[in-house]
């Protein structure tokens, strides 16, 4: 129940001897290694999925032929063309939008070509999407999305983060209190997801009062002064952001109290209150500074979470965010963007996980890197 | 024994679990209900049925209880028929000369309501060989006027929609008729007319064993106890079905993903080695593969049958964060003088694990798997929302699926939303709250806090 921090380091197990810097070297070197097959591994696989092993194809063959059919018969309607000729032209026309899709080359070998693409990120021109500014390059869509993800989680998950630490911290003090008991009251609401309080949202505040957008990121047509633009992107921001934030708050408390009180009652806490230092004192040196590195994989993991965007909360709200993007990509059989969102939060999260195992060592002096981990 | 007693002693201790417990209880009495009450066949025939099944039913009609709540009554929704034995649509036979035979219904039903009726229709059947049946319909207000409706011949199945048919309209001189039927005479804005009315129809057959019946259908603004969806459908059904639904994919998914991540770690934990490591990098990978996007996925291109979703969810939740806590716990629980006097006496493997190891973590699942519960009930609402619902079945979220699609919330029907949400709250909330509580009474670090 409690917040545990989530390493996924293993520890190698070195012999004592060797210096310390060829010792956290060859940490290094191995862990980055792992590290990055288990993304070779897990791009691969979500591939393997985003394609169903091939099935993908059949579905966008199928439909390229329905449309070259349909195209060819609407290009000849008006001119005298045999049967024959016409068949040449469709088959002519599909062959070469095959081409251009890329499936005239088996599927195995498209895959592997894909996966080094990917890991390269080389991301490659999206199959059925576009972006707004008309591009079919998967980074344009994906960057032209980011911004739009980075405001509603990032405002969201941040006041989450900060707020549910901060007011655990104070329970934890007075645990107890009348306060105490009301969010451990309120911490089952957080069973449902956001979308969920979404729903709720958009009919008090929408429906009902009408105070409020019921989606959407700005308001049509978009203000051209900058301030009214920013007033309205704040408008629309409030009921999705509130949501994200009422769905986890309360749980999000509960969790880092519990975690918190734990903490508070070692001796060394007792020890320091008899000492009679401050509270403030004691929360700082003796319940923050040992609680450290959990608290920093905690944000180091939600800081990547941003990045997959809430896909629910955002078709709810009909917010144009990266989670969005990715649900209509999958709509539209678009393995490029699926792909590309996928390798980049497992760069992400590998890139995370090997920083956080040099962060532990950093603000945990018990703990060495690359020292036998357990 | 005496353990299992003192479990539910602490549980009676805490009110939230006590709530919990009555919350899950209840839910599965209704599931049970809802069961024994609309068989799944029948359940499906009702969910996939269309304007056939469901003609009887107003569209999107708030509940009846509404009504409770509205200064301005609407009018209640009812359909009666010839035949049916209670306050049904009466019918009397008297045989004229010649094979002729006049056939009268008459139906007497109460209007106290502050609003019009949405329509009024009569669906008649009749048996004949070559001369067609004739009726005349009129409706008798309270204050004693006889408003001729129509009359026709009839074919073997006929309907009749008061508001569409032309002479009627022409005849009342008036757009809505509904208004014009039910209104107090020269009234302006119309006020409804208060009272008893009455329908009657008078049919007369011209051949030896023609018949006639008639079915009186009455289109409130009000039906039911949980109102109606835009085709007419009675969302009775899929609330009732939902809830064996909701239960059966929430305890599934929690109870295997739970038993399946607990075996795994237990072998990890105990064989160590190369299977340990395995079951490590496939954990890890496991982190990088995006959950819900994978879901999506198998939902849009293979099958969004609820059952491969629900083995999708357990397949990606099993390798999860809580296989490496339980790996934990096995890797101390490992080194017990028991486990190694159990080795000593030649226990095998698989008698170890599963009869000296796993049984030490189950009080731990247990709160686990509680309140993991609400996080599947809720995944299986979110794709149904995506429009990744199971086709066939009736659920909670195909509902709030459906009514996000028709605009409900735009349109204030806000009933439509608003009870299957409840009814997934009430659950998630119960499984929580029942799950907080067991965690409190079985992990020792969080007693008394």
């Amino acid at each position: 129940m409690t917040a545990v921090p989530q390493t996924l380091s293993e520890g190698t197990k070195s012999k004592a001897g060797t210096s310390t810097l060829s010792r956290v070297a060859r940490f290094a070197v191995i862990r980055l290694v792992t590290l990055f097959i288990t993304v070779v591994i897990g791009v691969f696989l979500t591939i393997m999925i985003a394609n169903m092993g091939g099935y993908v194809d059949e579905i966008m063959r199928s439909e390229i032929r329905e449309r070259t059919i349909m195209r060819v018969a609407a290009m000849t309607a008006n001119q005298e063309v045999t049967p024959e000729m016409r068949k040449k032209l469709t088959e002519d026309m599909i062959k070469l939008e095959e081409k251009r899709l890329g499936l005239d080359t088996p599927f195995m070998v498209r895959a592997f070509r894909y996966l080094g693409n990917a890991l390269q990120l080389n991301l490659g021109r999206a199959v059925n999407m576009i972006s707004d500014s008309g591009s079919r390059s998967v980074r344009a869509i994906i960057l032209e999305r980011l911004p739009a993800t980075l405001l509603l989680m990032g405002t969201s998950e941040l006041i989450l983060f900060f707020s549910s630490v901060f007011i655990a911290l104070s329970l934890s003090r007075n645990y107890g209190s009348i306060w105490d008991k009301i969010v451990i009251a309120l911490s089952p609401t957080s069973a449902a997801p956001p979308w969920f309080y979404g729903i709720f949202f958009i009919l008090i505040f929408a429906a009902l009062l009408k105070i409020l957008p019921f989606g959407g990121m700005v308001d049509a047509p978009p203000p051209t002064n900058p301030v009214e633009y920013t007033l309205s992107l704040l408008k629309h921001l409030i009921l999705p952001g509130a949501s994200l934030i009422f769905s986890s708050l309360f749980l999000s408390i509960y969790n880092w109290r519990t975690f918190f009180l734990i903490y508070s009652s070692e001796d060394y806490v007792e020890m320091a209150k008899a000492k009679g230092l401050a509270s403030r004192d004691i929360e700082r040196r003796y319940i923050l500074r040992p609680t450290l590195p959990t608290i920093i994989t905690n944000f180091a993991l939600l800081v990547i979470s941003l990045w997959t965007g809430a896909t629910i909360t955002e078709t709810v709200f009909l917010w144009p965010g990266l989670g969005r993007t990715l649900y209509q990509a999958i709509g539209l059989y678009d393995t490029p963007v699926i792909v590309g969102s996928t390798i980049i939060y497992a760069y992400l999260l590998a890139v995370t996980v090997f920083i956080l195992d040099f962060v532990y060592a950093l603000v945990d002096p018990r703990v060495k890197v690359g020292g036998s981990g357990q | 024994m005496n353990k299992l007693k003192d479990t539910i002693r602490d549980i009676l201790y805490y009110p939230s679990a006590i709530a919990g417990a009555i919350i899950i209880l209840l839910l599965i009495a209704l599931a049970i209900y809802a069961m024994i009450k609309i068989p799944y066949s029948e359940a499906i025939r009702l969910w996939r049925g269309g304007e056939e099944v469901w003609y009887q039913n107003p569209k999107t009609a708030p509940p009846s209880w509404y009504n409770l709540f509205l200064a301005k009554k609407q009018p209640v929704s009812f359909a009666v028929k010839s035949g049916d034995t209670e306050g049904s649509l009466l019918k009397k036979v008297t045989p004229g000369k010649e094979d002729t035979a006049s056939i009268d219904f008459t139906y007497s039903f109460d209007f106290n309501y502050d609003e019009f009726p949405q329509e009024m229709m009569v669906y008649f059947t009749s048996t004949f060989q070559s001369k067609q049946p004739f009726v005349s319909i009129y409706l008798i207000t309270p204050d004693e006027r006889k408003i001729r409706i129509s009359d026709f011949g009839l074919n073997a199945k006929q309907n009749f929609r008061f508001s569409q048919d032309e002479k009627l309209i022409k005849r009342l001189k008036t757009e809505n008729v509904m208004v014009a039927l039910f209104s107090v005479p020269k009234s302006d804005p119309p006020v409804p007319l208060k009272g008893t009315y009455q329908l009657v129809i008078n049919g007369v057959t011209f051949e030896k064993g023609s018949d006639i019946n008639a079915e009186f259908v009455f289109h409130g603004k009000v039906f039911g106890l949980a109102g109606t969806d835009i085709s007419r459908r009675d969302l009775m059904v899929p609330l009732l079905w939902g809830a064996p639904i909701a239960l059966a994919f929430g305890l599934l998914a929690a109870l295997g993903t739970a038993v399946l991540t607990m075996i795994i770690a237990a072998i990890g934990a105990w064989y160590g080695g190369w299977v340990d490591d395995l079951i490590q990098r496939i954990t890890e990978i496991n982190l990088v593969l995006p959950f819900l996007a994978i879901l999506i996925m198998v939902g849009t291109f293979y099958n969004r049958s609820i059952w491969t979703i629900l083995g999708v969810t357990v397949l990606l939740s099993i390798f999860t964060g809580s296989i490496k806590s339980y790996r934990a716990i096995f890797m101390q629980v490992k080194e017990s003088t028991y486990i190694e006097a159990a080795r000593a006496y030649g226990a095998s493997n698989i008698r170890i694990i599963f009869t000296y190891l796993i049984p030490r973590i189950i009080p731990l699942l247990i709160p686990t798997l509680v309140s993991s519960v609400p996080s599947y009930v809720f995944l299986e609402a979110s794709l149904a929302v995506l429009g990744l619902g199971d086709p066939v079945l009736p659920t909670w979220g195909k509902i709030i699926n459906d009514a996000e699609m028709n605009g409900a919330l735009y349109k204030g029907w806000y009933y439509w939303i608003i009870e299957p949400a409840v009814l997934l709250m009430v659950t998630g909330l119960g499984f929580a709250m029942l799950g907080f509580a067991l965690d409190r009474i079985f992990n020792p670090k969080l007693r008394g806090l």
